[in-house]
């Protein structure tokens, strides 16, 4: 199973939607997505997940590796998790700048 | 700037389908390096040793990867395997060599060994045991560790699992270490400062003869890996960063977290018990044999860890710095430490360089070092410990000197004052800080069990109730467990309240067991090791049953944290005074004692404790200074006005006598 992503950058939002496993595996590809819009200087980023089936531990890394590369005050959302997914977030304290919805 | 790929990180052969290459000897353990995973594991006396890997769950592996000769550095076998998916593997060795028990060897081909070093096990299930690659990247944003003084401290020594297990905890993840996250504003309110966690080392509670639980813990298995099933998100092998956010937190609130940790012995028994890890790596070197090759069982379990053999010392010296450095662990509590002060062959060495090591290693320098000083063989080091001027002690003499002296025995009241002064007949060179003292501990009867019961209560443990210690020093004050005789329970209510405030007003480090300021009860049960239900779990619903036990225990802990003459000092800052003033009485039918506190500083405390069945007028020494005695607790008098808040104490209507009534403990503090 590997995991599709899509990113459209508006303005200073960058909004990407994930389809399928956020692993290990697909863990780098959403890391350069992150830096690329890093690089066209947004400040607000969105994930979508709601066709995310899986979000391994490597997965959750990916929030932490966001919230370290885009410039201080930036607010990351999360919209579609599932409740365990943002269980596991909130209960490991990744959640640290990060909005569910 | 480009970062250059490392020229080594490829694979130089294919070893069952694996690309692979000769690992690096250090460090020990499963590695994440580029590309791959290098696995380094010791074994001195092996013949052949194979890496077996398994697809997460699976009962087959998916391949063994025999170690090359060319892959062997001295008694360290290496080797870096690539294209691993770490997150949905598992692994173990097959480890070969002599099956000589005669000589110590143990070797056993056919079981999959356990990781000593692995950072997670899988922890649940029939394949419990087998090793899982960590990943170690945490948020520890500007984690700092309190850094208390040692004398400052406050312990609450308390079960991860039992602390939030019960439906009354009212936590989102009972029995876990987030479950405990959500407890901390209790923590705060209460007013303690550091949580001693019984043990997290995955273990296994299934490790018990008689009833198939083990609860306490005190049975490792994986020494560098935080209990799976002490996670809410154990499930998605998120334990570690679950264990690191509770010790974040902690910290954020100024509580320092230590852990029990147990280096006496391992799960794996005597010659009886299950190979799991240490046995099949290389028996000889990890346990303590007899000449016959039998198991020494200084621990009282079946056997023994050779702890001060040079390559177990090495083991024990990366497994506490990985817990303070990876996971900012504050210090650490050994369980029976008198068996880390033994030789290979369980003879007392004179300079053990296990706790020498300890106590000098640089990663470890600012964490606290606290022995268990005594072991199930009988060796008992309390106030003779190495201690290198690092080690504290569980003051083992402190309780059974308050339990003795609170139920009413004659002749430990001078015993009692020395106790009180941080007991300088043992540490009279190293200050209050090597003291740690206690009442109750999570080994035997809990505070209220404590005044409830003259005999342990232990049937249920399976062992015709032989089990547990016979010496409690307890006293059911009239009726022994249950009663509604309102008289006992007075009594028992008030007993209660002088040991917590004879801990909290001595000099020392206190150590609260988790539930003592609830009432928390065992029902008699002095070694509840092996009870996994609301037995041990506290009952939340205590907090509203005994509002006045827990609002007395928090001005406790919080007139100690307001009167430092209270935590330090020379015992000539104290001053002995009984019936009379400044004429204490060390006879051996005395039952009263007073202790005036007073550093020359314009902090002052005056406490008295009568253990006599009646009341007794106390003249009082005049208050230093131009001061005047105010009231801070007095047991013998009804909640809420038992204890007052640090700072409004009332004044004493007459500052000449005070009476102690029967069975009570008074505080005065001057201002």
């Amino acid at each position: 199973m590997t995991c599709k992503m899509k990113m459209d950058v508006e303005g200073e939002t960058a909004t990407i939607r994930l389809a399928g496993e956020l692993d290990g595996r697909s863990a780098p590809q959403l890391n350069d997505l992150v830096t690329q819009a890093v690089g066209r200087q947004v400040d607000k980023l969105v994930l979508l997940l709601d066709e995310l089936t899986y979000m391994s531990s490597a997965g959750v890394r990916c929030l932490l590796f966001a919230h370290q590369k885009l410039p201080r005050g930036s607010e990351i959302t999360l919209v579609g998790t599932t409740p365990e997914v943002a269980e596991t977030i909130r209960l490991t304290g990744f959640d640290r700048s990060i909005v569910m919805q | 700037m480009t970062i250059l790929e490392p020229i080594d990180a490829y694979p130089t052969q294919r070893i069952s389908g694996f690309p692979v290459r000769a690992g690096r000897s250090l460090p020990f353990g499963a590695t994440v390096v580029p590309g791959g995973v290098n696995f380094s594991v010791y074994s001195n006396h092996a013949t052949a040793v194979t890496l077996v890997l398994y697809r997460e769950g699976e009962p087959e592996p998916m391949a063994e990867l025999p170690f090359p000769e060319s892959f062997r550095v001295g008694s360290v076998h290496a080797m870096t395997v690539f294209g691993l998916d770490v997150e949905g593997l598992e692994y173990g060795y097959r480890v070969d060599g002599p099956n000589l028990p005669w000589e110590g060897h143990r070797f056993d081909p056919s079981v999959v060994l356990s990781d000593p070093y692995a950072r997670m096990l899988t922890g649940h299930g029939p394949y419990r045991n087998r090793s899982r690659v960590a990943l170690d990247d945490f948020d520890w944003e500007d984690d700092r560790p309190p850094r208390l003084a040692h004398e400052d401290l406050v312990i609450y020594e308390l079960h991860v699992r039992g602390f939030t297990r019960h439906p009354s905890s009212g936590v989102a993840a009972p029995g876990t270490y987030a479950g405990l996250v959500e407890k901390i504003p209790y923590l705060k309110e209460l007013g303690v400062n550091c949580v001693e966690l019984m043990p997290v080392f995955e273990f296994d509670e299934t490790d018990n003869v008689f009833t198939g639980v083990n609860y306490w813990g005190y049975s490792p298995i994986g020494f560098f890996a935080p209990k799976a099933s002490y996670a809410a998100t154990g499930r998605s092998h998120m334990q570690v960063d679950e264990f690191k956010h509770l010790v974040k937190e902690m910290h954020r609130a100024g509580i320092e977290v230590l852990l029990d940790v147990v280096f006496n012995h391992t799960a794996e028994g005597d010659e009886r018990g299950p190979t799991i890890s240490f046995k099949g790596l290389d028996n000889a070197t990890y346990y303590m044999l007899t000449p016959e090759g039998y198991y020494y069982n200084f621990s009282g379990t079946g056997n023994t860890l050779n702890c001060n053999h040079p390559v177990v010392r090495g083991f024990v010296l990366d497994c506490l710095r990985y817990w303070a450095a990876e996971c900012h662990v504050d210090g650490f509590r050994f369980d029976l430490a008198a068996v880390l002060g033994r030789g290979p062959g369980g003879e007392l060495l004179h300079n053990p360089p296990l706790l020498e090591s300890l106590a000098y290693d640089p990663v470890l320098r600012d964490r606290k070092l606290i022995a268990e000083a005594w072991d199930a063989a009988g060796l008992y080091q309390v106030g003779s410990f190495p201690h290198y001027s690092r080690w504290s002690e569980w003051n083992g003499r402190y309780r059974d000197t308050v339990r003795r002296f609170v139920k009413g025995d004659l002749g430990v009241t001078g015993e009692l004052a020395t106790r009180m002064v941080g007991s300088p007949d043992m540490y009279s060179r190293r200050g209050t800080a090597a003291t740690v003292n206690f009442v109750t501990s999570h080994d035997g009867f809990t505070l209220r069990d404590l005044v409830s019961y003259d005999h342990k209560h232990n049937e249920a443990n399976g062992e015709g109730n032989r089990d547990g210690d016979d010496g409690n020093h307890s006293w059911n004050c009239g009726a022994e467990g249950d009663t509604d005789d309102p008289a006992v329970l007075a009594t028992r209510a008030r007993q209660q309240r002088n040991a917590l405030l004879l801990l909290l007003a001595s000099r020392g480090v206190p150590m609260l067991l988790a539930g003592d300021e609830l009432g928390r009860t065992q029902r008699g049960n002095n070694n509840a090791y092996c009870h996994d239900n609301p037995l041990t779990w506290l009952d939340w619903g205590l907090l509203e049953e005994n509002a006045d036990l827990f609002r007395f225990t928090r001005r406790a802990v919080a007139f100690r944290r307001a009167h430092p003459v209270l935590r330090g000092g020379s015992p000539a800052s104290v001053h002995w005074h009984g019936v009379r003033a400044w004429q204490p009485d060390w006879s051996a039918h005395s039952r009263v004692l007073a202790a005036m506190f007073d550093g020359g500083g314009g902090d002052c405390v005056y406490v008295a404790a009568n253990a006599h069945w009646e009341p007794h007028a106390l003249e009082l020494p005049e208050a230093p200074r131009g001061q005047r005695w105010h009231l801070f607790a007095d047991t013998g008098a009804a909640p809420p006005v038992d204890a007052f808040e640090p700072g409004e104490e009332p004044p004493l209507a007459n500052q000449a006598q005070l009476v102690a009534g029967p069975r009570s403990v008074v505080i005065l503090v001057t201002r």
